[in-house]
């Protein structure tokens, strides 16, 4: 066995992984706070990418377009609170996921209208060249990524740990009926939260964009999120990071060391299959939340 | 009392899906400084009209559909839960409702948040709480759900204390503890409403010791009041227990509020 070979298929499974992870934070985050599977999730970073890419190409710098995508994404979540959440609340989970099925054909057909539907290409000014390492292949731009994609998981568990909005995300995600209870205001903390799943939105259109281009079938790597949260547990955000790495590791080597003798395409189905049987053994996934009792 | 009421309840009606009536044409009133015992058996409306008080009904499919509940002279109805709680209205919940995951400390702090307190504020409120229940400033870093029923049920207080109430209701602190945890804080609740003044609203089944700290009761039985006065005269009616306790009304002298 080509151990070099090995260990550079391994790593660019788990910066792969790690991009399936940025989804399923996104995911995590608006399901912890208010309880829903926002479906919608990919038709966001779709959204985002695309608003940001057709303003830098209008000739905006980075730092502009991004902030104005990002203000977009913030209104985006306020009105999301405005119009479906708060009209629908207390109404059974399944309506609310029905609710963002539709929001995410909204969404992907107001970015299609506003933007177009050509695909774009984004450069981020990192070279997908191999790192000098000799006999590993790894690419400048994942490491890059993986970076960035580490940098958010920090800020967001900084945020979560530290600030008096952390602490209101946190306890709304515990018990919305004692937060609301306490005098937090609920409607508030949605549209932060929402607003908050804009950005890492954002930033995964912007990573993924510039790897696959961006185009329409970035709002399905929604789809790729679904086995992550499975296994990592939908309400939490290192299961999400766990949860992408395995998948994305399972992918990858699934494809290099088994696809040749399947005949190829195994990472289109291998990650469900693995959903699959972690459905079976363990449905709270590995992070998912047990209840803290006493003993 | 010669104030006027800090809460009025006036005739209130509460159906919950627009069909089940849990309440009917209730009044009931608390002045400042005053302790009411809500009393009556499990289902008898005591935590809907709670829940009516602190406009929080909605969350529950409930409604008042009759009647009205004025804090401090203005109506609930157009405040959010929100507002009340930072116009000094704050409520225990049944069964406590401690956020499990948080710390004891993270706890509290969602109290100071509910209110919008200064920094400043926050820490002197929660040496306050401290200072008033020790053990859980000796568990501050532990989570709540690790802590012992009465230490949850202190929290719960003490969360609805950061927010510097002026009348704090109360639905069933004494459930599920031991007798000595339940004298522990009944004692801490009538010291603040000695010390501080503080109005207070407990909804009880256990009237034997809510009737011992309050100055007046109200018993609700099947959504109506069938029973109002003092604390010694609804201690020392023998025909009253059986209200309470849901055991019919058969000799029952109304009385009014
Ligand atoms: N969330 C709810 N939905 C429907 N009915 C309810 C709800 N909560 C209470 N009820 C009904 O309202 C009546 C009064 O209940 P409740 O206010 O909880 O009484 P208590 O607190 O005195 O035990 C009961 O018949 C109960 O079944
Ligand atoms: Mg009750």
């Amino acid at each position: 066995m080509d151990w070099g070979f090995f260990a550079g298929t391994a790593i660019a499974g788990l910066l792969a992984g790690l991009m399936y992870a940025l989804v399923a934070i996104g995911f995590v985050l608006i399901y912890k706070t208010s309880g829903v599977l926002n479906f919608a999730q990919g038709a966001m970073v779709l959204f985002a990418a695309l608003t940001f890419v057709s303003l830098h190409e209008a000739g905006l710098a980075f730092w502009l377009a991004f902030l104005i995508t990002l203000a977009a994404m913030i209104v985006l979540g306020i009105l999301v609170e405005a119009f479906i959440l708060r009209p629908l609340v207390n109404q059974p989970p399944i309506t609310l996921f029905m609710a963002t099925l539709g929001l995410s054909y909204v969404v992907e057909g107001t970015a299609q209208l506003m933007w177009g539907t050509q695909v774009h290409a984004l450069d981020l000014g990192i070279k997908d060249t191999p790192l000098p390492i000799p006999d590993i292949l790894v690419s400048r731009f994942d490491l890059f990524c993986a970076s960035v994609a580490s940098t958010l998981v920090v800020v967001l568990t900084l945020l979560f740990r530290y600030t008096r909005l952390g602490l209101a995300f946190r306890a709304a995600a515990e018990d919305q009926y004692a937060a609301l209870n306490t005098g937090l205001r609920l409607p508030v903390i949605w549209a932060a939260v929402w607003a908050v799943a804009g950005f890492v939105a954002l930033v995964t259109g912007l990573l993924w964009g510039a790897r696959t281009g961006v185009q329409f079938s970035l709002s399905l790597v929604v789809l790729k999120s679904f086995p992550v949260l499975v296994l990592g547990g939908f309400d939490s955000i290192p299961g999400a990071i766990v949860g992408g790495l395995l998948i994305g590791l399972t992918e990858t080597l699934a494809e290099v060391y088994i696809g040749p003798y399947v005949g190829g395409g195994i990472d289109e189905w291998i990650a469900y299959a693995v959903a699959l049987v972690f459905l079976l053994i363990r449905p709270t996934g590995l992070f998912g939340q047990r209840s803290v009792e006493r003993a | 009392m010669s104030h006027a009421p800090l809460l009025a309840a006036e005739d209130v009606e509460i159906a919950y899906d627009e069909a089940i009536f849990a309440v009917r044409r209730v009044s009931l009133l608390v002045h400042p400084g005053e302790v009411v015992a809500l009393l009556g058996a499990n289902g008898a409306g005591k935590s809907s009209l709670l829940r009516a008080v602190s406009n929080i009904l909605h969350a529950q499919r409930g409604r008042v559909t009759h009647g009205r509940i004025l804090y401090d002279g203005t109506s609930v109805a157009g405040s959010s839960t929100s507002r009340l709680v930072r116009r000094g209205l704050a409520q225990v919940l049944e069964g406590r409702h401690c956020f499990r995951h948080l710390s004891a400390e993270d706890n509290l702090l969602t109290g100071a948040l509910g209110r919008g307190s200064s920094r400043l504020e926050t820490r002197r409120d929660l040496e306050h709480v401290y200072a008033l229940f020790p053990v859980i400033a000796e568990k501050r870093r532990v989570a709540a759900g690790l802590l012992s029923g009465g230490q949850q049920q202190m929290i719960a207080i003490g969360r609805a204390l950061m927010a510097r109430p002026r009348l704090l209701l109360l639905d069933e602190p004494s459930m599920g503890l031991a007798p000595i945890v339940v004298a522990e804080i009944f004692g801490r609740l009538a010291r603040l409403n000695r010390d501080e003044g503080l109005a207070i609203l407990i909804a009880e089944q256990n009237a034997a010791v809510a009737l011992r700290h309050a100055h007046r009761g109200v018993v609700l039985e099947n959504g109506i009041v069938a029973a109002a006065g003092t604390a010694e005269v609804l201690r020392s009616k023998d025909d009253i227990r059986a209200a309470y306790l849901g055991l019919g009304r058969a000799n029952i002298q109304p009385v009014s509020t």
